[in-house]
């Protein structure tokens, strides 16, 4: 069977900077793939290629048969995201926001309506529906996203860091719904972490990439076998090194914390 | 459609709950009516060029109009900084759709900003020649919402953070309204401002203003109208061109 994300070749450069260098893999249907990597190893750019925010500068990407630079539309159909960074909009409640998304992606009305009552009864949201995502908790704001998400039924889902300042009960809650999709649907999950338990107990297969280049790929067991290690941490430290990344700050960081002295002007 | 209209229910939203947006830009507008209008009034009189605050306040329903549509455009930076630009930009949407619907609803609210401003500036005095022109004067306040709104998403297409804005503002905004005419008639003066004026899209916008409030512009509602209706056209185009451009 043809695999749902096929990448071949995939490369990023910002100027003299080569973020992706030549990654290649696919990911099969249904399957639940985990892609792990220091900081600034090309995470990131590689989602933002995978959803045609960001244009490669080699390489092809097809998804669910369609090739995300020719077809991004198709594409698009394709997948729900959970962004690292939050991207809802504050202004509006949580129902808007799932009506916002379900009219862009041209769910039909009735349908947006009872999917968008199940999602949100599910992420114990629906009580809240009326208030604006600006009174919303860091958790509350994750799982309106991760509902949003799933609103359309994409065949893939993916989620940068999703867990990333969850308490243990909502991350567990969330990948018991995620797994249990999974199951059901044949739903396929994307997701990158910095917890290394939750790649070894969640995913099925696990891709490591540093420095542009995916440098591992397999199972957690396989990845400990081919270290010698107990833990997929160590397995993880072994193949990356100790080193610890710098990570320039970008425009966004800086204007976030401007954000936050200004929050109180908007 | 749908992608066009929803945007543009959003723009509205976010309007009409934040009231202290509403009220805030209210201020500055009243602050020069009241200023102007009577701290020049009486020698604008004896210069033989009737009321001041008649031929003003045509000039601040323009500023505010201005200021409101060229910001909502602007407000794109926001959301690309705090990530709502991208759940619009991954949606399996035409990006053309997207900017449609976000210019016209930033040019709704400053339209009905600038209408706001009418109301406000009866309540002193402020008298329509002809009551019958107003709903005309409401459209051509709605073509130069557009003109700025569709001026505040290129240039918001281009900056990724807010660095720029007090530079646009100084740089761009306050120059394009005070040489615009807004505040002094444009007929007779030096040459050289007098061609900057005429560079000045928004010279055609309150003229239009003039002409369908007072009577008596300068240029013409004809060319009024060319004018706004081609810039709207080439930012409309220039806008959505360099928003399909955008990466993140």
């Amino acid at each position: 069977m043809e695999p749902i994300i096929r990448v071949e070749g995939l490369a990023k450069k910002f100027g003299d900077f080569t973020a992706v260098d030549g990654v290649s893999f696919s990911v099969e249907k249904g399957e639940i793939f985990a892609f792990l990597g220091p900081n600034g190893a090309g995470k990131s750019t590689t989602i933002k290629m995978l959803t045609t925010v960001l244009t490669p500068s080699r390489g092809t990407i097809a998804l669910n048969g369609h090739d995300a630079t020719k077809d991004p539309a198709a594409v698009r159909r394709s997948f729900g995201i959970v962004f690292q960074d939050p991207s809802l909009d504050d202004e509006l409640t949580a129902e808007e926001n799932m009506e916002f998304h379900g009219v862009l992606y041209g769910v039909p009305a009735k349908t947006r309506k009872e999917r968008t009552r199940q999602l949100l009864e599910f992420v114990e949201l629906w009580d809240r529906r009326k208030s604006l995502v600006k009174e919303f908790s860091g958790g509350m704001k994750r799982r309106l996203e991760i509902a949003r998400g799933l609103l359309h039924h994409p065949a893939v889902i993916f989620l940068d860091e999703p867990t990333l300042g969850l308490d243990p009960q909502t991350r567990n809650h969330m990948w018991t719904y995620l797994q249990e999709l999974n199951a059901k649907e044949g739903i396929t999950v994307f997701f990158t972490t910095h917890y290394m338990e939750e790649a070894e107990r969640i995913a099925r297969r696990i891709a490591i990439i540093d420095h542009g280049k995916i440098i591992a790929m397999g199972t957690a067991a396989e990845l400990r076998e081919r270290t010698g290690k107990n833990s997929l941490e160590d397995a993880f430290l072994a193949l990356t090194g100790n080193v610890i990344r710098e990570e320039e700050a970008g425009a966004t960081d800086r204007m976030r914390a401007r954000g936050r002295m200004w929050q109180g002007r908007r | 459609m749908k992608t066009i209209y929803i945007l543009w229910l959003r723009e509205l939203k976010r309007y009409f709950r934040s009231k202290s947006r509403i009220i805030g830009s209210l201020g500055q507008p009243i602050l020069f009516l009241l200023a102007l209008g009577y701290g020049l009034g009486t020698v604008f009189q004896k210069a033989g060029e009737g009321s001041y605050f008649q031929f003003l306040a045509p000039g601040i329903i323009g500023m505010s109009i201005i200021f409101t549509a060229i910001f909502s455009g602007i407000q794109m930076i926001w959301d690309r900084q705090f990530g709502f630009l991208k759940e619009t930009l991954v949606a399996p949407v035409n990006r053309l759709n997207i900017m449609i619907g976000r210019t016209l609803g930033g040019a709704t609210v400053a339209t009905l900003q600038g209408l706001l401003v009418f109301l406000i500036v009866l309540i002193p005095g402020f008298h329509p020649y002809n009551w019958m022109l107003v709903p005309v004067a409401v459209l051509f306040m709605l073509l130069v919402a557009l003109l700025f709104a569709a001026l505040g998403t290129t240039i918001a297409s281009l900056l990724d953070d807010m660095q720029g804005f007090q530079l646009i503002m100084n740089f761009l905004v306050m120059p394009l309204f005070f040489l615009s005419g807004a505040l002094f008639p444009i007929d007779g003066l030096p040459v050289v401002l007098a061609g900057i004026v005429r560079f000045d899209p928004l010279s055609y916008g309150i003229d239009s203003f003039r002409i369908l409030f007072t009577g008596s512009g300068s240029f013409g509602i004809g060319v009024d109208f060319a004018v706004l209706a081609s810039v709207t056209a080439v930012f409309l185009a220039l806008g959505s061109y360099l928003f399909s451009k955008i990466q993140i």
